[in-house]
């Protein structure tokens, strides 16, 4: 089958979306974007390669009456097979490159402890993989990093010893380890794992299915052997120069948010997209097509890396900000969109005893305060009204926008899709999508 | 105005890199040969009037301009801020002062002389003003000044006129003949004007060469070079009507074999995208800059920056016939002393005449000058064109307001957007 790639190179994350030959989204991924553009885009391509596979099988069984029912059962098992299979295997390059941290001259004298430490706590992590991808298992992030860095600090922390082998060694160790083995795509091919989780859903589920074990086989069989072709792929974000397309195949993340958006919602006029470093308000015609649009100049103030920072200056999760912030009860007016000065006025209203979700939902305002200007600048906001990018998924950052909207431009509903954070890799999608159409 | 020549070079830009490093040299000889310096700007400069005396000009915002394309002003500005000079202030006037403090050594390395008189001839810029004040402190020269009645109704009255001539008579000669021990000829003056006339031809001949497919110049990048010598001290000189004589045959044998402009990279061979820019550009990094246009196959048909001199293409001439009255006008009549309406209409002007796909605003907050009222432009003018108007903030001489990855991305959204439009047709 003929597919459409679109890659969206944020500063923060790195997406890929994959469109079937109608425009049919089949698979997504997203990873970090760290210092390798290269990596995060072929990592966050792997990832909707797979997600595209499962697609198609589960199109597979859907399809055939006599499995419709085992469906249920089987994928979500298969799926969730395969993500153990793909944490353990990144577990074991982990491993390799925390034993090869430890040979440094300074850990000479601890490096005989430090080795059995490494392996009982690389150990007790893969133990804890099938709980981790369990079915009704909670993940805080879906990245190798995160998850793997939760696990490890905790164990690290009941393994350290002040007199032996130390929680802050450890801790570096990590920290040395985790780059390289981000920064590799895996031994295995992910085709490879899906093979092998296959094999061992199969097993597992082969004395509850015995009747149509074989037609299942069968069915995933032939699913796993339709050809994916990429036809055109479109990239875009703020890496995008460092993408291996040639220039046409390039589109300006402004281009790609005002398609996305207007994808997502087809009625959309305006265009709210607050991403990691900048903050850019579109307005599209009824195409779809970006008629305007301002940005932020020069400084990145006021855009998803200000909560970043926030969230560190409060040891927080930036995820834990918006939900904090909207059980504010008092009004704080922040002044300074300054990500730095933002972190001095932080401090000093902490001392004067001011509530962390007073100043944070004051943050938040003045995050959107900023936005609102770009959206003056751009020709204000027309129905309907779409917000997108990662500060989209911040509920005080949403509530603080509704509120400024109502108050300039009179009552007006506001679209968040939860899919907001692949807006630009969709629109780059359908990009691609256009360039194959026109090739033809 | 630039004398650093893109590597790939025109020969008459290789004229106007001599001409120009050949006035730096003039002016570091001038006390020695007994020659006077006058201190005056860009905009309202009486070139015809102080040659006529035998002054030679320095031009501080050339200055400014030249230091950084040569990657000094950095250095200048810093120097100037630790002189107490905010960081909001106009990035010529800090690189000028801090050029001063540092020596006053000229951008072609050259010491400049100091004034014998500051001459302030328009003062459609309040910055002028202050800037001009400054220097007087350094210096302790005298100063003449000509207040230049804003053009807020669009129009020059014959009351205004009058106004800027008693001024000239009363106040601007009087102290040209101070300084020089000469008296005022007017011959000499009409003989200037006219060769400023015939510059001026040649000038408005090679801007308009623009409205051809493809065109055969830029007129924003290519622009500043083609303006350098008549906007600063070559108006009125044998030399500076030469260099236009040159650079018209010049421009009407790049149009005789279909050519488009030259870059620093070779010219360009396709013309994708025709644009008029407002604003000025950033010199810090003007190479980079307009890569960021060629390589898009964007070429720039018209511009209002290379109007701060003078509209000579809206049809104005030096008279030798009336040698003042024509002088009040030309001080009148530069671009920035234009109503925000009038501004407006000669860029939709622009857009209509060069055929242009689109029009973008380089903001440069720290002129306001220019930068007040822009957006206001941008949307009204939107409006009357129907077309995508971009919009990218920088700085004239200020490195560290350069973000080279912020512009470029909106260079290439804009140029990317005017694509769109183009291919999916007009709105339903």
């Amino acid at each position: 089958m003929d597919v459409c790639v679109g890659i969206d190179l944020g500063s923060t994350t790195t997406k890929a979306v994959i469109l079937d030959s109608s425009q049919r989204e089949i698979g997504r991924g997203i990873t970090n974007s760290r210092s390798n553009y290269e990596v995060a885009s072929s990592i966050a391509r792997e990832q909707a390669f797979v997600q595209a596979r499962f697609n198609l099988t589960h199109q597979a069984l859907s399809e055939d009456s006599r499995l419709a029912d085992l469906e249920e059962r089987f994928l979500p098992v298969l799926e969730r097979n395969f993500r153990i299979q793909h944490y353990l295997e990144q577990l074991q390059r982990l491993e390799a490159a925390l034993l090869q941290a430890a040979v440094a001259p300074r850990h000479r004298d601890q490096r005989r402890n430090i080795e059995p430490v490494l392996e009982t706590i690389l150990a007790a992590m893969a133990g804890r993989a099938p709980a981790l991808f369990g079915a009704l298992a909670v993940r805080k992030s879906e990245f190798f990093r995160d998850l793997a860095a939760a696990d490890y600090m905790q164990l690290a922390e009941e393994a350290a010893d002040p007199k032996g082998v130390t929680f802050d060694t450890l801790s570096s160790l990590f920290d040395q380890a985790i780059l390289p083995v981000e920064n590799t795509g895996g031994s295995k091919a992910l085709e490879a794992l899906i093979d092998s989780a296959l094999d061992t859903t199969l097993v597992a589920l082969a004395t509850r299915l015995s009747n149509d074990i074989e037609l299942l086989r069968r069915a995933v069989e032939t699913a796993r052997a339709v050809r994916i072709d990429e036809v055109a792929s479109v990239g875009t974000g703020y890496g995008r120069q460092r993408l291996p397309f040639p220039k046409e195949q390039i589109r300006s993340e402004i281009l790609c948010h005002g398609l996305g958006a207007h994808t997502m919602f087809p009625d959309t006029r305006t265009v709210l997209d607050i991403g990691g470093q900048d903050t850019k308000a579109i307005q599209v015609d009824e195409r779809g097509i970006v008629t305007s649009f301002q940005m932020n100049d020069r400084c990145a103030a006021g855009c998803g890396r200000y909560l970043g920072y926030i969230a560190d200056e409060m040891n927080l999760g930036v995820h834990e900000l918006g939900p904090l912030a909207q059980q504010s009860t008092f009004h704080v007016k922040i002044n300074s969109t300054c990500t730095v000065f933002a972190g001095a006025e932080l401090r000093e209203r902490l001392s004067l005893g001011q509530r962390r979700e007073d100043i944070l939902a004051g943050l938040h305002r003045a995050i959107i305060l900023r936005a609102m200007s770009l959206l003056a600048r751009s020709g204000g906001i027309s129905s309907e009204f779409t917000f997108t990018g990662g500060v989209a998924r911040n509920p005080a950052a949403v509530d603080a926008l509704q509120h400024l909207v109502n108050d300039n431009y009179g009552e007006q509903e506001i679209n968040i899709s939860p899919e907001s954070i692949f807006t630009g890799a969709l629109g780059a999608a359908l990009f691609a999508h256009r360039t194959a159409r026109e090739a033809a | 105005m630039p004398d650093v020549a893109p590597s790939q070079k025109e020969q008459s830009m290789l004229l106007q890199k001599e001409m120009i490093s050949g006035h730096y040299d003039a002016l570091a000889r001038a006390k020695d040969e007994g020659k006077k310096v006058v201190y005056t700007f860009v905009p309202g400069n009486l070139t015809e009037l102080m040659r006529s005396f035998d002054i030679l000009p320095n031009l501080p915002e050339i200055n400014a301009l030249q230091s950084g394309m040569r990657k000094l002003s950095g250095g200048y500005i810093s120097e100037a801020e630790k002189h107490g000079h905010s960081e909001d202030v106009c990035t010529y006037v800090k690189c000028d002062i801090g050029m001063l403090k540092k020596g006053n050594i000229g951008p072609t390395g050259v010491k400049l002389p100091e004034p014998d008189l500051l001459l302030l001839s328009y003062t459609g810029c309040f910055t002028f003003m202050k800037w001009f004040e400054l220097l007087r402190q350094e210096y302790d020269c005298p100063v003449a000044m000509l207040h230049i009645p804003y053009q807020g109704d669009g129009k020059v009255h014959d009351h205004y006129r009058g106004y800027v001539i008693e001024q000239l008579e009363t106040e601007v000669i009087p102290k040209l003949e101070a300084v020089t021990g000469r008296a005022f000829d007017q011959d000499r003056l009409r003989a200037s004007l006219a060769l400023s006339a015939a510059a001026e031809d040649d000038l408005v001949y090679v801007l308009e060469s623009a409205r051809h497919r493809p065109s055969p110049i830029d007129a924003y990048f290519g622009g500043v070079y083609y303006i350098g010598p008549i906007f600063s001290a070559f108006r009125g000189t044998e030399e500076g009507a030469a260099y236009y004589r040159a650079l018209r045959r010049e421009i009407d044998q790049r149009v005789a074999a279909g050519q488009g402009p030259v870059t620093p990279e070779g010219e360009l061979e396709t013309e994708r995208f025709r644009l008029v820019i407002e604003g000025p550009p950033n010199w810090t990094s003007f190479r980079e800059f307009w890569k960021m246009f060629y390589d898009e196959g964007a070429v720039v048909v018209a511009s209002t920056y290379t109007k701060v001199g003078g509209l000579y293409d809206r049809g104005f001439r030096h008279d030798p016939d009336n040698p003042l009255a024509t002088l009040a006008d030309y001080c009148m009549g530069c671009y920035t002393n234009l109503s925000l309406p009038a501004r407006v209409d000669l860029v939709e002007q622009y857009v209509r005449d060069y055929a242009a796909d689109g029009f973008l605003i380089n903001s440069v907050k720290s002129c306001n000058s220019f930068s007040v009222g822009q957006l206001l432009m941008l949307r009204q003018l939107e409006d009357r064109t129907g077309l995508p108007g971009g919009f990218i903030e920088s700085d004239l001489v200020d490195p560290r307001y350069f973000s080279a990855a912020n512009i470029k991305n909106r260079i290439e959204s804009y140029l990317q957007m005017i694509e769109q439009k183009r291919t999916a047709g007009p709105a339903a």
